[in-house]
């Protein structure tokens, strides 16, 4: 009756799946207890992230009413924080409509995967030490995988719905997803390049200096990339509410809405959570072994904040200036990135190929300089390219023609 | 092989977020960009002009209330400029003074309404329109106090205005004033040399002056193309005569000359506003009209103002009846609105939203 986890297993590495393993392998035979605690886990892992959605989806109103000078949901609950259960309840009892000449089957199957790949995305990220899902070796490149799922997914809705405005919004998104996705990935390649690997666990327990130091083209690069791809305010052009009204999820009702509204809310939080295995060293700190899942949410926390807050401040840009944004500034900024992290590399390692903390120190001394004078640089060159110039008008005093 | 396309016919509108009232636009895309562009509207035609045969001219004041809702202090003044002209009444000169004050906060108030749903079209998440809304809820309140009544005010009257300011409306003024001055430079720090802000707007649906005069455009979109017009200091009515201010103009005639000219034309109307206080002296506030006016038959008589969206008119014609023959309405949202299709072709459709926000039509006065 005691079934035992061989150390070769995919899943050894998560602690909460061995506990529940060992729980559940008391009771039923081996094989069952497995896909038991398989699917106890994915339940976790799902509500939890749609939780959070939920959860995010009223900070954010809150923390947006308070950048608008109002005081934003605070009816239902303790400072309003049941709205979210509001918000779903409502959308459940309404009416589920589907449009005239839509595709059903392609508009039926949008809600599902636009929430599967966020709720895959958090199955690599580590909470807490050894609390990932499943540590896979090539952790990074999985995430790359699963978030491009999204495209597909926008696609599929702006064409199954049958709407001129939908299909505006897909052809935007899926243009904007393929630009974003190249400097994102060519980001990354230098933080796996610094830890050496391409495991998240691995690339946390690498960050003796947080990667955010040592890596800021890659973080910069990486952030706007990611609220491209999440389609927030600055690049929201997908759903451009004054433009396109709601884009490509412009005739979902009901619970698919809620669906896609979860979706965009969780993406958020997953992406954040990413940046933070990535950039911010996960959930290390102090107390980091009893403490670790606290400093992951705080670090999540403020990258959701920041994310808010930009959503809250700036204007939208246009599809032409979004994708040269795209192409003619991230992803030269970061090829520069990633030709400066292999050098460095190449020339600060031991023979064991291992960066010392000193190593990562003076890597970061470099990178900054190399941060600020390509950001100084290109920044010029794109403001030449986009702004026109012409000068600034004055106040003239009319002379008064009477007729 | 080169891959079939074909352009798609999109109605935006008439119930879309950005058309700013029940507007349609047919417009024909290839992809993003424009080919064509045809405006319609009558959506919200509610016949002001055939009601106003029908009622006497006190009467009809209300009914101005409801052309450009969000400058109807503005509204009432055109009309009852008009009708003095019609009586050759003459206005006392404390009326005059509160009129221009209020059309001046009236204006404040409307441009912020226009600044902050351009800003909102160019697609801030409503941060500069809180901005601007929490300006003009304390203009609104200035008018309660005035005349009980916040957005259809009918506080002018023909031979003046309906009451005079209470007392505590003079403080209240000075109050708002002064934290006018910190809440309008928060909205300008935000905005006004925002990079996207820019990049979104300048050099974007350039309105030449030449294009601008031949389609009789006037207000702000016409001075951002570059002439100073504007019927205060032309032919000044009220108290505009002893006003000292500025006409903002600007050279490009783009987007954001447009919303640029907007911003500094709040900064002289609230110099207006200082002047005004410093200036008025007590007095009646309403000539001695009797309640049913009846001008001599065959009157006419044109009463305009410079509106905050433009030149707005009021023409009417006499039949010696408590009621006017005919009265036309010069709206500038319509006359403006003429342009659409030369400042949208060959633009993208992003920007085609943001150049209507930047025209500021108000439907009320579109379709009357």
């Amino acid at each position: 009756m005691n079934c035992v986890l061989g150390p070769d297993n995919i899943l050894y590495d998560t602690l909460l799946f061995r506990v529940i393993y060992d729980f559940v392998g008391q009771l039923l035979p081996c094989g069952l207890a497995y896909v038991a605690s398989g699917f106890a886990i994915m339940f976790l892992l799902a509500n939890g992230v749609l939780l959070g959605a939920g959860g995010f989806s009223w900070a954010e109103r809150r923390l947006i009413g308070r950048f608008h000078n109002r005081v934003g949901p605070n009816r239902w609950g303790p400072f309003g924080t049941l709205q979210p259960m509001a918000d779903l309840f409502k959308l459940l009892f309404k009416e589920d409509l589907t449009p005239r000449g839509a595709d059903r089957i392609v508009f039926m199957i949008v809600p599902v995967a636009m929430v599967a790949p966020v709720i895959l995305m958090m199955a690599v990220v580590p909470f807490a030490k050894d609390t990932a899902l499943a540590n896979l070796n090539v952790g990074v490149l999985y995430v790359l995988a699963v978030t491009s799922i999204t495209s597909i997914a926008i696609f599929m809705a702006g064409w199954s719905s049958n709407n001129l405005y939908a299909m505006f919004g897909a052809s935007r998104g899926v243009a904007v997803l393929i630009s974003y996705e190249v400097p994102v990935v060519m980001s990354l390649l230098g933080v796996v390049l610094v830890a050496g690997s391409m495991s998240m666990a691995d690339v946390v327990s690498a960050q003796t200096v947080p990667f955010l130091l040592v890596q800021p083209l890659a973080f910069f690069v990486f952030f706007a990339g990611t609220s491209a791809e999440l389609n927030r305010t600055p690049f929201d052009l997908a759903e451009a509410e004054s433009e396109i009204i709601a884009g490509y999820h412009i005739e979902y009702s009901g619970v698919k809405f809620a669906l896609i509204q979860a979706a965009e809310f969780g993406a958020v939080l997953t992406s954040s959570a990413v940046m933070v295995t990535l950039f911010l060293s996960g959930w290390s700190g102090p107390a980091s072994s009893y403490l670790g899942w606290a400093w992951f949410l705080m670090k999540i926390g403020v990258l959701a904040f920041v994310f808010s807050w930009i959503r809250a401040t700036f204007p939208r840009l246009r599809i032409d200036q979004l994708l040269a944004f795209a192409w003619k500034f991230l992803l030269p900024l970061s090829i520069i990135n990633l030709f400066a992290t292999a050098l460095e590399v190449y020339f600060l390692r031991d023979g064991a190929g291992i960066l010392e903390a000193t190593d990562l120190w003076i890597m970061a001394g470099i990178n900054f300089g190399v941060a600020i004078g390509c950001l100084l640089i290109f920044g010029t060159l794109i403001q030449d390219k986009v702004r026109p110039v012409r000068p600034v008008s004055g106040v003239t005093i009319a002379a008064p023609e009477v007729f | 092989m080169p891959i079939r396309t074909e352009p798609m016919t999109v109605n935006i509108g008439p119930q879309h977020p950005s058309t700013h009232g029940v507007f349609r636009l047919r417009v024909t895309f290839d992809g993003e960009e424009i080919l064509e562009v045809e405006p319609i509207f009558g959506y919200l035609h509610r016949g002001t002009e055939k009601l106003a045969e029908e009622r006497n001219y006190t009467q009809i004041v209300t009914l101005t209330d409801r052309l450009d809702y969000v400058s109807s202090m503005i509204n009432n003044q055109a009309y009852c400029l008009a009708v003095e002209k019609l009586l050759g009444v003459e206005v006392p000169q404390r009326a005059k003074y509160l009129r221009t004050l209020t059309a001046e906060l009236q204006r404040v108030a409307s441009h912020l309404m226009g600044i902050g749903f351009f800003l909102q079209d160019l697609g801030t998440l409503g941060t500069p329109l809180m901005y601007a809304f929490r300006s003009r809820e304390r203009i609104l309140d200035l008018f309660e106090m005035l005349c009980g009544a916040r957005i259809t005010l009918s506080y002018s009257r023909p031979g003046g205005v309906f009451f005079d300011a209470p007392d505590d409306f003079w403080p209240a003024l000075d109050q708002f004033l002064k934290d006018f001055e910190t809440e309008y430079r928060e909205i300008e720090q935000l905005i006004l040399e925002n990079e996207i802000v820019m990049i979104r707007t300048r050099g974007v649906s350039i309105l030449p002056l030449d294009v601008a005069i031949n389609s009789s455009v006037s207000g702000p979109v016409l001075r951002a193309s570059g002439l100073a017009w504007d019927w205060r200091k032309m032919d000044p009515y009220d108290a505009y005569d002893r006003m000292e201010f500025d006409v903002p103009t600007a050279t490009g005639g783009d987007n954001y000359d447009r919303f640029w000219v907007r911003i500094q034309e709040i900064h002289q109307s609230i110099r207006i506003v200082k002047q005004c206080i410093e200036q008025i002296e007590p007095g009646v506030t309403r000539a001695d009209v009797p309640l049913v006016l009846r001008p001599p038959v065959g009157a006419e008589a044109y009463g305009r103002v410079e509106a905050s969206k433009g030149e707005l008119g009021f023409y009417l014609v006499s039949d010696g009846g408590i009621s006017p023959y005919r009265m036309k309405i010069r709206s500038p949202s319509l006359l403006n609105l003429t342009v659409t299709e030369h400042l949208l072709v060959g633009w993208k459709l992003a920007d085609m939203i943001v150049t209507l926000g930047s025209l500021d039509i108000n439907l009320g006065e579109v379709d009357r």
